[in-house]
């Protein structure tokens, strides 16, 4: 590895860990009658609102359509996000410090399947929560009408517009994913035989 | 404020004199209508959506209430109830608040409010409170701006009329009270006869900077006159309050024309730094009286009245620099200090010139001990001395007072129907324009103050006649806004209002806008019967008493069905609102109750007393249209006859009741 790829997943270890300071995505939910929006950050550990009570204010809106509460307590991921995320910004420290080319493959690779398995899991987070719907007690009822929020982009649910986004803990990890490939890409130039002179 | 006998001897004494102006004014008006210039429409228009620039709190007079009014578009925002109860939001009806609508004479359900007065810091309106006086049984109350909504009432012993109330010291030191009718001093029964020998007036500081903690600092006993109005100094004046009073006759009958002989009345000179010393040297005593403070805590959100049995009292006489009597014509009204602090306008209801003293003048006349003669002790100053100049042939029953801060005063004539401006230390008119019809007060935003807000001047209406469609023989009360922006004045909006507006307050929207309070914090409430979850909720009984613990939330109360209550109960809904977010207030009303409605904000506990008369099923339901599934919050109350054994319970619905037969078609329709 080159020492500008080495200095590049070091950055983009930091980068990574910024999700422990910052919510890693955010969903907002703009109807007629909440102009200033409802929200809520999704963050390493927990999830809260946008504003104090905008998790609660979502939870007893949801009540009418039969959604369960989004309690943060009772998502076991959020419990194992922080050490996953940790392991990532640990071994990316390595891979920066070993510095060997094959070592960043490698690791890229389980990078790669860390962060889809992650977003795998919030997509089906999201859908257990849009569709999974208590059909006893809920209040209304359209048929065929389900309220999975989009993973990223905007989405109408009733009467609330669902944007979905990734937040600056999520762009960390965004642009240290794409600094990673850089370092990918520097790595492998470098590894390719000299170029015979142009003569 | 004005009253009506008064104003038809005015008419009929000044009939003669003022048809000649009369006539010429209602030629003028015909031609115009008052029609506004084109562009009129454009400066009051305020977009939908769009805020107005300022809120303007008007009082409510004979309501009782304090009407919130967005300037210049006039729309009315909220009535806050202060003095009356109030049916749309349960004031005065809940067992919360209740307590501060209680007396020294018991429960009171109405008051006449008058005059609103905004809290300063520096001599400048600073947002935080407001205070408003009750006539007619003497109080005072603090409005918290935060939440729009009376938190304290402190009664004024010893008064009678609180008229002369509650305009602030510049930084809310104190707010004043001065009595409008003279009585025994402590009331006692005794001939009214006796009006001259026994009768005496009075003037209360109130300590009002802490909330929760008004309280009457002194009182100073003064001759039987009938005190008017006042405002406080500022800048070099700062430390002196300035009230007007009539019937120095001292008349106790026809007052219409026996209160009118002295050519001249006063204005009284209090100054209150003088008699701060004076209390420290132990010159006043407490004196016992009755007279009860209210105040709602802003935790349990519960008022409570409490009474207090003594107040601090001296005669004028025995604090010598307390007070000084400064002669004017002709049964003075208001009392106007300017922004710079050196002029006070008096506005002599029967005088035919506007006379303005002079701070600098007065000390100086008081320091050369330039006296007249006294009056029970108090010195008076003679005119001449204090005069700073009169304002020639202004108009017909000068009243009111206000300044723009660039040198010139706008002063309300009741007779006339006009507003006319003119120039602080020249004393010319500039300008006149008409009012439709005869102005009481009129008010510029802070133009009390030191830093007046010189562009709008809103002037507050007696008569409306033809201004509005009709409504039979009451016709809405009217207020007009100015531009006075330019040099001439011009008509920008009628607009009505609630009650009989008597004086206003205006501020910039920026100054209160962003401090509201938008709910309750539950984690934060401290009301005693409150619960945090409707696990918490439920029914006990204590004797004939019975609690319901009870929550509200989109779209239901828990428990909403409640069985065990027996004819002759007394039942206490103690209602929480468990809503965490803006704008979802919820109601609560229950057949025959001889109460009101509650209506209960987000994180707020509410009680509503109920005294069951018959046996029966009693449905309860939701009044405030919360949510789509608003007509489905309901719930019942079953009643039995005295001595039955119906277990006391409250329950609600723990899922479907009954397997649903088929799509339930009425509920999708909602």
């Amino acid at each position: 590895m080159p020492k500008s790829a080495r200095l590049l997943v070091a950055f983009a270890a930091l980068l990574m860990s910024l999700g422990y300071l910052l919510p890693l995505w955010r969903v907002d939910l703009v109807a007629p009658q909440y102009p200033e929006g409802l929200g809520i950050l999704i963050k390493v550990n927990t999830v809260v609102g946008v504003k104090e009570q905008d998790l609660n204010s979502i939870n007893n809106l949801n009540h009418y359509i039969g959604m369960k509460r989004i309690e943060p307590d009772a998502i076991p991921e959020l419990r194992f996000m922080p050490a996953i995320l940790g392991g990532l910004v640990v071994t990316a420290l390595l891979v920066a410090a070993i510095g060997h080319r094959k070592v960043l493959y490698g690791w890229s690779v389980a990078l790669g399947t860390v962060l889809s398995a992650g977003l795998y899991d919030y997509w089906k987070w999201g859908y257990d929560y849009g569709h999974n719907l208590d059909v006893d007690t809920a209040i209304i009822k359209i048929p065929g009408m389900t309220y999975q929020p989009p993973l990223i982009g905007s989405k109408q649910l009733l009467n609330f517009t669902a944007t979905s986004w990734p937040a600056p803990g999520g762009w960390g990890l965004v642009i240290a994913t794409v600094l990673v490939g850089v370092a990918i890409w520097q790595s492998h130039r470098a590894s390719l035989p000299a170029p015979a002179a142009i003569a | 404020m004005f009253t009506l006998p008064k104003f038809r001897h005015l008419v009929g004494a000044g009939a003669l004199a003022s048809v000649a102006l009369l006539t010429f004014a209602c030629a003028t008006r015909q031609a115009s209508n008052g029609l506004v210039a084109g562009d009129a429409a454009k400066a009051v228009y305020v977009a939908p959506g769009q805020y107005d620039e300022f809120y303007a709190f008007m009082s409510g007079g004979f309501n009782g209430q304090i009407g919130v009014y967005g300037l210049p578009s006039g729309r009315r925002l909220k009535t806050i109830p202060v003095f009356a109860q109030y049916p749309e939001n349960g004031y005065g009806y809940s067992e919360e608040t209740k307590p501060m609508l209680n007396t020294s004479y018991g429960f009171i359900p109405w008051d006449d409010s008058h005059h609103p007065a905004l809290s300063q810091t520096n001599g400048e309106d600073d947002g935080r409170w407001l205070f408003i006086n009750a006539n007619n049984t003497p109080r005072i109350a603090r409005i918290d701006l935060t939440r729009f909504e009376t938190e304290e009432i402190l009664e004024i012993p010893n008064a009678g009329g609180n008229h002369g109330s509650p305009f602030v010291t510049q930084n809310s030191e104190y707010v004043m009270s001065a009595t409008r009718f003279s009585v025994p001093v402590p009331n006692t029964d005794m001939p009214i006869a006796e009006f001259k020998k026994s009768f005496k007036g009075q003037i209360s500081f109130i300590r009002a900077d802490q909330p929760g903690k008004m309280r009457v600092e002194f009182q100073m006993v003064m001759p039987g006159f009938n005190y008017d109005l006042a405002r406080a100094g500022k800048g070099p004046s700062n430390g002196w309050v300035f009230f007007t009073m009539y019937n120095t006759e001292q008349a106790n009958s026809l007052l219409e024309v026996n209160a009118s002989q002295n050519d001249k009345d006063f204005v009284a000179a209090v100054n209150w730094k003088a008699i701060e010393v004076c209390a420290k040297a132990g010159k006043t005593k407490n004196v016992a009286a009755e007279y009860m403070h209210n105040f709602t805590d802003p935790f349990t959100r519960q008022a409570v009245s409490e009474k207090v049995t003594s107040v601090p009292q001296f005669a004028a006489k025995d604090c010598p620099g307390a007070v000084y009597f400064m002669p004017t014509p002709k049964s003075p009204h208001g009392a106007d200090v300017d922004p710079t602090g050196e002029y006070i306008v008096a506005g002599g209801k029967l005088a035919s010139v506007i006379p303005v003293h002079s701070f600098s003048k007065m000390i100086k006349a008081i320091e050369a001990k330039a006296f007249e003669g006294e009056i029970e002790g108090i010195p008076v100053l003679s005119y001449a001395a204090t005069l700073a100049g009169e304002v020639k042939n202004p108009g017909l029953g000068p009243l009111h007072t206000e300044f723009d801060g660039k040198g010139y005063a706008y002063t309300s004539f009741f007779i006339s129907s006009e507003v006319v401006k003119w120039k602080l230390g020249t004393w010319e008119v500039v300008d006149r324009v008409p009012t439709y019809y005869s102005v009481g007060h009129l008010m510029i935003p802070g133009g009390g103050t030191m830093k007046p807000n010189g562009k709008y001047l809103v002037a507050m209406n007696k008569i409306t006649k033809d201004r509005y469609l009709p409504t039979g023989p009451e016709l809405t009360q009217s207020a007009q806004l100015y531009d006075i922006s330019g040099p001439k004045m011009k008509l920008l909006l009628d607009f009505p209002t609630e009650g009989e507006p008597h004086y206003a307050q205006a501020i910039l929207a920026s100054k209160i806008k962003d401090q509201q309070v938008k709910f309750y914090k539950l984690a934060e409430s401290k009301a005693p019967h409150m619960v945090r979850s409707e696990k918490e909720t439920g029914v006990s009984r204590d004797g004939k008493t019975v609690h319901v613990r009870m929550t509200a939330i989109r779209s239901h109360f828990s428990p909403d069905n409640i069985e065990g209550v027996l004819v002759g109960d007394t039942v206490l809904f103690h209602i929480t609102n468990l809503e965490q977010d803006w704008d979802v207030p919820h109601g609560f009303a229950i057949m025959g109750a001889q109460n009101g409605e509650l209506l209960i904000m987000p994180g707020e506990t509410r009680t509503l007393k109920w005294i069951p008369r018959k046996a029966g099923i009693f449905p309860m339901y939701c009044t405030d249209f919360c949510s789509a599934l608003h007509q489905e919050m309901q719930g019942y109350v079953r009643v039995s006859a005295p001595g039955s054994n119906v277990a006391l319970v409250g329950t609600l619905s723990k899922g479907p009741q009954a397997a649903p037969k088929k799509a339930d078609g009425d509920k999708q329709k909602k």
